[in-house]
């Protein structure tokens, strides 16, 4: 992984021939939480490392960076996905949201999912969170909730070396209004 | 990862073209979970990249004779959660979701998944011996260091080479390829010398002398569709995989079970088809006919379905840490059947 030094940036006119562009620096743009970011990587930079190394979106944590824990979870399209796996140039023309893009950007009030995960107290460092909280949200839009077990089942992709599972599984029964007693 | 020049065709011919350009140094790239994680620990070193996703292979799309056509570029999630897979295809829906996580099943894509390359921790750490790995020195020393290494994951079927010698006893570790097995799944692929079908008993193959080798894919072909048959056993069926923690882990082994049963007489059912593959256990998903036959005509009862697993898992041989799964297999195997004969609860 490239990600100690960064490459010079190498500035290309916006009108050049988009394909194919060889293995230097590429410049594109990425909509992440409602912004246009421009980014001038090299096409093997991911798009974990796009965010936190070259966008200093650093909520987004890089966990083990093989797809094993799901620390940096984001969504794209409103989908899950884990960050460390796929390149930042596969997501040119995606909606891309961030923790940092989850609290109403008007009021500054949190997600109901963040705020839920302060009520219960569903963290102890902290550093699975972000990843837990996009995850929840992601798996809240995908619909397939009844029961503890469920959220058990479809948060598996997001480890927490703290243990706090408990508390997780509390903050979003809460977030979901789900009977803590269903089946 | 190492340097790579970025390609994204929009259309079949023009990513094959762009494969086919230097076929040893470029790959495609579709969901990106096992090529990304590979070329991390540089036991993948390609040098151009080929993004597929941009190519027309994303539908489900009902076919005539009554089966299913899946893109190769569904993710494995929509293929999962798609009311026809879930309708006619439990068993290929409970397979996918065994698998992996949300977030990876929201990237992996169909085609992806039949390529995904083994768990093998020695293929994985270029420092050591691997056959399967060994095309050069850069990608490390020649040899099995699962052979009379830590081998708890591996392989208990199909390991022997044709000389007798055993050069690889890695094991495929995909849930959907054991479904699509049971259902005997067609492969559509594109290549340079236009299109062809594969049944995917013939997609993977065994290590023999050739451990390099995880397919009979030719250079240059592209997985556009897998066509699921209209008989999807969608009444029984069970998948059941054992694995070292509940969820998010790959099987130590898998069953893909799948009956169709019929009132014989008064006294209860009767076999009247049935369909059988392990995972976890092979270079590719494990099936044999001979054991499904033994089932055909019976009642569903244990003994019965412990004559199949037998059969199934006849030839079978541990290498020490993994010998434990030779009889996990076979009681796995009843297990599964008796859940997809309904005389056992899944869970
Ligand atoms: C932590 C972790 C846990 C996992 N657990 C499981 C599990 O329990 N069960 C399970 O089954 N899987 C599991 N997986 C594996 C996952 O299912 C695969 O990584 C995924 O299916 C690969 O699909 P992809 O689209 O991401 O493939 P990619 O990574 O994009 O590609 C993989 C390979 O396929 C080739 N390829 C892709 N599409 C095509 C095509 N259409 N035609 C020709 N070649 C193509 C690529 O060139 C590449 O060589 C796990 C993965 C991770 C990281
Ligand atoms: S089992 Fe196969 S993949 Fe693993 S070290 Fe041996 S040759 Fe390599
Ligand atoms: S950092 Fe991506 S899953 Fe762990
Ligand atoms: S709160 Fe520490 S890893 Fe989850």
């Amino acid at each position: 992984m490239q990600t100690a030094t960064l490459p010079t940036p190498v500035t290309q006119p916006r009108s050049a021939p988009p394909e194919p562009v060889g293995t230097g620096v590429r410049s594109f743009s990425l909509t992440i939480n409602g912004a246009e970011y421009e980014l001038n990587v090299a096409p093997w930079t991911t798009l974990l490392d796009a965010l936190r190394e070259y966008l200093d979106l650093t909520g987004t944590k890089k966990g083990c960076d093989h797809g094993q824990c799901g620390a940096c979870t984001v969504l794209v399209d409103g989908k899950r996905i884990n960050s460390c796996l796929t390149l930042a140039v596969m997501h040119e023309d995606h909606q891309i949201t961030t923790i940092e893009g989850l609290a109403d950007a008007q009021t500054g009030d949190l997600h109901p999912v963040q705020q839920a995960f302060i009520d219960h107290d569903a963290f102890q460092c902290g550093y699975c969170t972000p990843g837990q909280i996009c995850s929840a949200v992601g798996m809240i839009n995908e619909g397939r909730v009844k029961t503890d077990a469920d959220i058990r089942e479809l948060m598996s992709g997001n480890i927490c070396r703290c243990g706090a599972y408990p508390h997780i599984v509390d903050a979003i029964r809460d977030v979901m209004q789900l009977n803590p007693t269903a089946q | 990862m190492k340097p790579f020049q970025y390609l994204r065709p929009t259309g079949v011919d023009a990513a094959v073209r762009d494969l086919t350009a230097q076929p040893d140094a470029a790959k495609f790239i579709a969901g990106g979970t096992n090529l990304i994680d590979l070329m991390k620990e540089h036991v993948e070193q390609p040098t151009t990249l080929v993004d597929i996703n941009r190519l027309p292979l994303a539908t489900v799309e009902e076919l005539e004779d009554g089966g299913l056509r899946l893109g190769a570029l569904v993710t494995n999630a929509d293929t999962a959660y798609h009311p026809l897979v879930e309708q006619r295809y439990p068993l290929l829906s409970k397979a996918i979701l065994a698998g992996a996580s949300a977030q990876l099943r929201n990237m992996a894509t169909n085609g992806g998944n039949l390529f995904q390359r083994t768990r093998c921790y020695y293929f994985y750490d270029t420092s050591m011996p691997c056959n399967k790995r060994h095309s050069g020195p850069s990608q490390g020393p020649a040899g099995c260091g699962a052979l009379h290494g830590y081998n708890r994951i591996h392989a208990i079927l199909g390991t022997e080479s044709a000389d007798g010698n055993v050069h690889c006893i890695a094991t495929h570790p995909s849930d959907m390829c054991v479904a699509l097995a049971a259902l005997e799944a067609v492969v559509r692929v594109s290549g340079p010398q236009g299109e062809r079908t594969i049944p995917i008993a013939d997609f993977h193959r065994l290590p023999g002398d050739t451990p390099q080798h995880d397919n009979t894919l030719r250079p240059g072909e592209l997985v556009t569709a897998i066509d699921l048959p209209a008989n999807g056993f969608s009444h029984y069926n069970s998948y059941l995989k054992l694995r070292d923690r509940a969820s998010y882990a790959f099987a130590l082994v898998s069953v893909a079970a799948a009956l169709e049963l019929e009132r014989s007489d008064a006294s209860g059912d009767q076999i009247s088809a049935a369909r059988l593959a392990m995972g976890g256990v092979a270079h590719k998903p494990w099936r044999k006919t001979e054991a499904e036959a033994l089932l055909v005509g019976q009642r569903p009862t244990p003994d019965v379905f412990g004559r199949a697993a037998d059969a199934l898992l006849d030839g079978a041989q541990g290498y020490g840490h993994n010998t434990f799964k030779i009889e996990l297999a076979k009681r796995a195997i009843v297990r599964a059947l008796s859940q997809a004969a309904k005389l056992e609860p899944t869970e």
